[in-house]
């Protein structure tokens, strides 16, 4: 049974259809990466899963015990504020939120849970730090790593490498894809760099005027990979 | 220096002098308590509002010749903080717009209404203590004393309650909403929360200065601190002694309460930024 499935969704905003009749389905591990131009829906479409704003027409269901509010999320861009006083362990933390229930407080576990993810993703020695002083990389992985302690079963990635050097990039695919493989999260990630995309990814949606959904190796075979290839990059 | 004591000694054998001190330290507490919040989620807009609709509410109820005009003022203000947070979200008036055309209508409204049924002669003087609270710290019934310390004490329980929650929607509303927190809700929450601290406030430093009273202490204690509970403590701590500091000096030398208290946090925040400046720069 598939965890996540979009059955024909119509994303927009405010009456104004941004794509229309985008289905796909996402078994427990798989990999899937999501493509497209600029503006074509990707983010909207991430929001929409995550139920952020609500689909136009279509159904989007969750299944295979996935829980719509136990996906972990990577914004692309965050309205975080520039100034928040706040520390590494603090925003980690804030993950656990969905865990809360009706409680005021958070328990043993998932302050365990945060220092778990804390040591994971090697922000030790950041922990006390406060977060507007980190850099692009040290944030990202700050954000992941609140991610992770809002799920155990799917995460949620848009972009996440934007903006990060060449070395800390390839550590980040590395990350994902031990997440991806050693601990069974499904990840569905937003990417605009196909290279890493097709090492990594079992499936790939590419959302555009024509959408496309299936395995890598069909993707590989498909028109729309041709039409990669001819250009010689992002089209 | 012993004659300061004496008189302080000669004051504090006086009720109203004890009520100032235990309802200025309740009030200071709490006001601080949700500035990097205002700060941060430009809320300070909606503060800085709801302080005039604060004074409209209060004139309305001096009009009416209410002896206790709080309850009044508390449900006005109540009710314009929700509505201002539901025009933010809808649009079709710009937040901003919506808020200064509150804020200075019921600041030009209440004003008006003093004026025309004004119940006492020294008008400009009531208008006056209204704004800058000059003496109305000192001048607070039993029945005031009361209301302003259960109030605290709520605002203070439910802060403390909400405290993870309101750190992630003002971290990250976006986020907040997709774990299952309703974000707005919370933001309703914030905003009825900050309207009860305004009416507290009022009370002692006068509905012009209410945004020092939140915003200075939390702006000082970021200049120190790193991490959101460090600086909701250091700014509820640094708010009580500046107000404590400010009843006494007022009390001793006979100046307005108000003024005095803000002077003192303005001092505690140049302190503040230049300790961390000193501190900052070797750190890096
Ligand atoms: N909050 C919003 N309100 C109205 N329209 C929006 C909003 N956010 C995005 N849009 C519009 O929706 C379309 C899709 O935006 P989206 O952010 O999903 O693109 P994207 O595929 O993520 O692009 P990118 O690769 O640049 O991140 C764009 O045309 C954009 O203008
Ligand atoms: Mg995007």
């Amino acid at each position: 049974m598939a965890q996540l499935t979009c059955d024909k969704v119509t994303l927009g905003y405010d009456g104004k259809v941004v794509r229309e009749n985008v289905s796909f389905s996402v078994k427990s591990g798989d990999y899937l990466c999501i493509i497209g131009e600029n503006g074509s829906g990707k983010s909207t479409l991430m929001k929409t899963i995550l139920g952020l704003k609500a689909p136009m027409s279509g159904k989007i269901s969750y299944g295979d015990g996935l829980k719509e509010k136990e996906i972990g999320y990577l914004p692309q861009q965050t309205d975080i504020q520039k100034d928040f006083p706040a520390s590494v362990y603090e925003i980690v933390l804030s993950g656990c939120l969905s865990k809360l229930g009706a409680k005021p407080f958070y328990t043993k576990k998932q302050k365990d849970m945060a220092n778990y993810q804390i040591h994971r993703l090697g922000l030790d020695n950041l922990k006390k730090r406060c977060y507007r002083e980190l850099s692009g990389g040290q944030q990202q992985r700050v954000l992941l790593a609140r991610a992770l302690c809002a799920t155990k079963k799917m995460i949620l990635l848009d972009e996440p490498v934007s903006g990060l050097d060449p070395k800390v990039t390839a550590d980040m695919y590395e990350l994902i894809d031990a997440l991806n493989k050693k601990d069974g999260i499904t990840v569905i990630m937003i990417s605009h760099d196909i290279k890493s995309t097709l090492t990594y990814a079992t499936h790939i949606l590419h959302v555009g005027k024509d959408i496309f959904f299936g395995t890598k190796q069909e993707y590989l075979k498909s028109d729309f990979a041709k039409v990669f290839a001819n250009k010689g990059g992002e089209e | 220096m012993a004659t300061i004591f004496e008189t302080l000694k000669l004051y504090f054998t006086y009720p109203f002098v004890r009520y100032a001190l235990i309802v200025g330290v309740l009030i200071a507490l709490c006001s601080s308590l949700l500035g990097v919040t205002l700060v941060l989620k430009r809320f300070s807009f909606i503060g800085d509002g709801l302080s005039h609709v604060a004074f409209g509410g209060m004139a309305i109820a001096s009009v009416l010749k209410f002896t206790n005009d709080m309850p009044l003022t508390l449900t006005v203000t109540v009710i314009s903080a929700i509505l201002l947070l539901m025009s933010s979200k809808n649009a079709k008036i710009k937040g901003d717009a919506a808020i200064a055309m509150v804020s200075v209508g019921s600041l030009a409204i209440g004003y008006l209404l003093l004026n025309i049924f004004s119940p006492s002669g020294n008008l400009s003087g009531d208008v006056c203590s209204t704004l800058f609270g000059s003496t109305s710290i000192l001048t607070l019934t039993k029945t005031e004393v009361y209301l302003c310390a259960v109030l605290s004490v709520i605002v203070v329980a439910v802060f403390v309650l909400l405290y993870n929650r309101i750190f992630a929607v003002t971290f990250d509303e976006d986020f907040s909403n997709a774990t299952g927190i309703n974000a707005n809700l919370y933001n309703f929450a914030i905003a009825i929360i900050i309207a009860v601290i305004i009416v507290l406030a009022m009370n002692l430093v006068g509905s012009l200065l209410i945004s020092a009273l939140v915003i200075f202490p939390s702006l000082s204690a970021m200049r120190l601190f790193k991490s959101f509970k460090s600086v909701t403590v250091c700014s509820a701590v640094l708010s009580v002694l500046c107000s404590l500091l400010g009843i006494l000096i007022s009390i001793v030398f006979g100046t307005p309460v108000g003024s005095t208290i803000v002077a003192a946090d303005i001092i505690a925040f140049l302190v503040c930024y230049i300790i961390g400046l000193l501190v900052g720069g070797k750190k890096i």
